[in-house]
């Protein structure tokens, strides 16, 4: 029986936070932990990739927070969320990763949305009520049907990506995606 | 919480300790699915000679037993895993494990409900969360099946009870101590050459009969994706 790596059940469409041209020729999905250190650490690594590879990759971030383990994670990505829905996910989703060792001090993320000039009550409330428990449970579950058991994991085109979350890996596999799917049109 | 940060110097040794490449991620997961090939030509794969030694050991014992070279081969890794196991179809074997000092579990116990058992190879891998953890996070989904869930492992009771309480697991792990992998024996599950469980998955329905089993190849800690797809279909 051949090792077949298992599939993003949950095609990248009009709800996920992407980056890059909708009709890019390679797609990158990341399940990511704002908390996980392993998913800090492959975040310059993506920012040195969506760079080299710009114009012909499309990046999209959903959330698999590993809550037993990571006591904030749950609250940074239903933060990002309520953010998202103000239009700067990105903003957030960066400002996250560099400031890991923050992650518990509220008040230092309300004083970056209020430089982005956003609704901070709005994003307190909303993160307080839950508001958005739901999409980040979406976004965790369609992960584990998909066969995420951890953070990172990266989908390239669909397929899951079994190699090290490096930049020279990441790219070689990415390349080599797009030529499969340029040989089969 | 504190066991995730772990730096990388200290996986790197933990990683060659155990004879496997592991990928920097947080749950086990893909800690082991990791090395399965960058593709040729990336520079990246590691050959037989510059691999540290404990590794070619692995390889050589990994070729004498299954007469396969290449250990970087998913394929290859998917054959040494797969043949052993019970398969679906077959009555699941009884058994009585301890899950506490003074507290027993009998797989009969559960006649009526779905039980997945959870084979792992050892508490305390060192990573931040591991197979184990993410069933825990989805209890919730495994209740909407009503299924139990149970992990077991060659581990002692006491070593159960703190790795289950450091990482908060919220369902019974099972000693498969004495006499050392009875169990694990019994499904096909037990690696003779490091005296451990494998990762073999099991879904078995309310009559006792297993529905399901899956084998990890070496290594690569299962997802759930499996457990679930198959609870559905009972």
């Amino acid at each position: 029986m051949a090792y077949t790596p298992p599939k993003l059940t949950l095609q990248v469409g009009d709800r996920d936070h992407s980056a890059g041209p909708n009709d890019a020729p390679m797609v990158l999905v990341e399940y990511g932990d704002y908390q996980c250190p392993y998913c800090g650490a492959a975040y310059p690594i993506i920012k040195r990739i969506q760079k080299e590879l710009s114009g012909h990759l499309r990046f999209v971030f959903r959330n698999f927070p590993i809550t037993n383990a990571h006591q904030y994670a749950e609250w940074a990505a239903e933060t990002a969320e309520a953010v998202a829905v103000q239009g700067r996910f990105w903003e957030i989703h960066d400002f996250l990763y560099e400031n890991q060792a923050s992650l518990g001090d509220e008040e230092y993320f309300r004083k970056y949305e209020a430089k982005l000039g956003l609704d901070v009550d709005k994003i307190t409330r909303e993160v307080g009520h839950h508001d958005f428990t739901g999409r980040v449970q979406e976004d965790f579950m369609s992960g584990v049907r998909s066969g995420v058991n951890g953070t990172p994991t990266f989908f390239i085109n669909g397929n899951r990506y079994d190699g090290y979350p490096e930049f020279h890996p990441l790219v070689a596999a990415l390349k080599e995606a797009q030529a499969t799917s340029g040989r089969r049109k | 919480m504190t066991g995730c940060r772990i730096d990388y110097a200290e996986r790197r040794v933990a990683r060659r300790t155990e004879g496997l490449r592991r990928a920097p991620v947080c749950i086990d997961l893909t800690l082991s699915r990791a090395p399965i090939g960058f593709g040729s030509g990336s520079g990246l794969e590691l050959n037989s000679e510059s691999r540290p030694a404990i590794l070619n050991g692995n390889v050589r014992q990994r070729r004498r037993r299954y007469g396969r070279s290449d250990w970087s081969d998913p394929m290859a890794r998917d054959e040494v895993g797969t043949p052993s196991i019970l398969k679906s179809g077959a009555k699941a074997p009884n058994f009585t494990l301890k899950t506490t000092p003074d507290q027993s579990v009998s797989l009969n116990d559960f006649l009526g409900r779905p039980v997945v058992l959870a084979f792992y190879p050892a508490d305390w891998s060192p990573v931040c969360s591991d197979q184990m953890g993410l069933y825990a996070q989805l209890m919730p989904e495994f209740k909407k099946f009503e299924a139990e869930v149970l992990g077991i492992s060659v581990d002692g009771i006491w070593s159960h009870l703190a790795f289950s309480k450091d990482r908060r697991l919220n369902f019974p792990l099972l000693a498969d101590f004495e006499p050392k992998g009875a169990v694990s024996r019994l499904y096909g599950a037990y690696e003779h050459s490091n005296g451990e469980s494998t990762r073999a998955l099991f879904v078995i329905d309310k009559k006792g009969v297993i529905r399901w089993s899956y084998l990890s190849p070496d290594g690569v800690n299962p997802g759930a994706d499996g457990i679930l797809a198959a609870l559905e279909k009972l």
